[in-house]
């Protein structure tokens, strides 16, 4: 057992992929680095952040990013995004089974300011693109840092999100609700409050993760290839009656104030329990409790 | 930020290096070494971007103990350094210097 959560994007890569089958698209001898990191003062990285590349899955042909968390954030800056839109379209030309991004972000380098944010918006369209020419995305959620911002939007443009407990999912980080709403709406050193209102396992409970699994990269693998054949309906039926359901979530849950108000009109006996279940007790627990 | 260079004579080459090899982050008290072979005339070059202004000294001191451990030549090495401390310094260049003659790939 490897933790997928304290291990780097290489390392995370490197126990999902095939053995030996990773090539790396602008490895970090390459040099190609943020303009802006320097421009700041600011040490910059070799792969910016990020590394993108194609492997095989169980000999299935794949296009992989892994964000480095532990480099400000996992945060996308100009080189960050481009990399990562241009893998996205390299899926365009060389059509493989499916494309997987092994997220951890913050959201957007905001030393590279606009550059950042239209990055993200290319990444945007260009998830899009990959789906719309029926080539799956499969975001992997469990890095120490999360998953927030722009990429927490990305991960929900793709077609599955696959999380650990540990893993987080979200718009506004923690810190940020905390800054802008005040200590009393959030408290982001709440630890149990941070899991349970962006974690893995409510993720998971609201549907927002398809796939919930043990904090463990071999885990996250069998996940990946799990989803690597579902064909999503991208109708436009299907994709009202998706509407429908996140119209009809907010009416039933729009009044909760906290995860746990939400997991009991869910049907979930002793909710405050969920937090301290193991992976398999907690999907036994929750089994057709899901919204 | 501080840019810093170092020399060193009298190593020896790797026989068969891989094209280059990466180990750590560039994280708050972190660095990134990137080792690569390079045609140096039997030099090995230490090329530091540092968060850290000040410590030419203690740099000096720390690859002094490197290059007696790991006595290489026609080597580049390359860091991204975020206040990383001598200890991690000598940790991360130990391991990515076994990795690299060791033949490992990136």
């Amino acid at each position: 057992m490897s933790s997928y959560y304290e291990d780097s994007a290489r390392g995370r890569l490197a126990g999902l992929l095939d053995p030996g089958s990773f090539r790396e698209i602008l490895p970090p001898a390459e040099r190609v680095v943020s303009p802006h990191l320097r421009q700041l003062d600011t040490p910059a990285a070799f792969d910016d952040g990020i590394v993108v590349g194609e492997g095989r899955l169980e000999d299935r042909r794949v296009l992989v990013a892994a964000q480095e968390g532990g480099f400000m954030g996992g945060a996308v800056g100009e080189v960050h995004g481009a990399k990562l839109t241009g893998l996205l379209e390299r899926a365009l030309d060389t059509h493989p089974d499916g494309v997987l991004l092994l997220v951890e972000s913050g959201g957007v380098r905001l030393h590279e300011a606009n550059a950042g944010l239209i990055a993200v918006s290319e990444v945007m369209r260009a998830v899009l693109a990959v789906r719309a020419s029926g080539i799956p995305v499969i975001v992997l959620d469990g890095g120490t840092f999360g998953c927030f911002g722009g990429m927490g939007i990305v991960s929900r443009l793709c077609d599955a999100v696959v999380m650990s407990e540990e893993g987080r999912l979200g718009l506004s980080g923690p810190e940020v609700i905390e800054t802008t709403m005040g200590v009393e709406e959030f408290d982001s050193r709440d630890r149990a409050l941070v899991w349970r209102t962006v974690g893995g396992k409510h993720r998971y409970l609201l549907g927002e993760a398809a796939t919930l699994v043990e904090d463990d990269v071999t885990a996250f693998r069998a996940a990946a290839l799990a989803l690597i054949d579902h064909k999503p309906d991208l109708s436009l039926a299907a994709l009202a009656a998706e509407h429908a359901a996140l119209g009809s979530r907010l009416e039933r849950f729009g009044d909760c104030r906290d995860a746990l108000d939400i997991w009991e009109r869910l049907g979930v006996e002793e909710p405050e329990r969920l937090p301290i279940l193991d992976t398999a007790d907690f999907l036994a627990t929750v089994r057709d409790r899901r919204a | 930020m501080e840019t810093l260079t170092y020399e060193y004579r009298g190593g020896r080459p790797v026989a068969s290096p891989p094209p280059s090899f990466l180990v750590g982050v560039v994280g708050s008290g972190n660095l990134e070494v990137l080792v690569e072979p390079a045609p140096l005339g039997g030099l090995c070059r230490v090329e530091i971007q540092t968060a850290a202004v000040g410590f030419g000294a203690t740099w000096q001191a720390v690859l002094d103990d490197v290059f007696a451990r790991h006595p290489l030549a026609d080597v580049r090495i390359s860091i991204n350094d975020v206040g990383a401390t001598p200890a991690v310094v000598g940790l991360r260049l130990d391991q990515a210097l076994d990795a690299f003659a060791g033949g490992a790939q990136p």
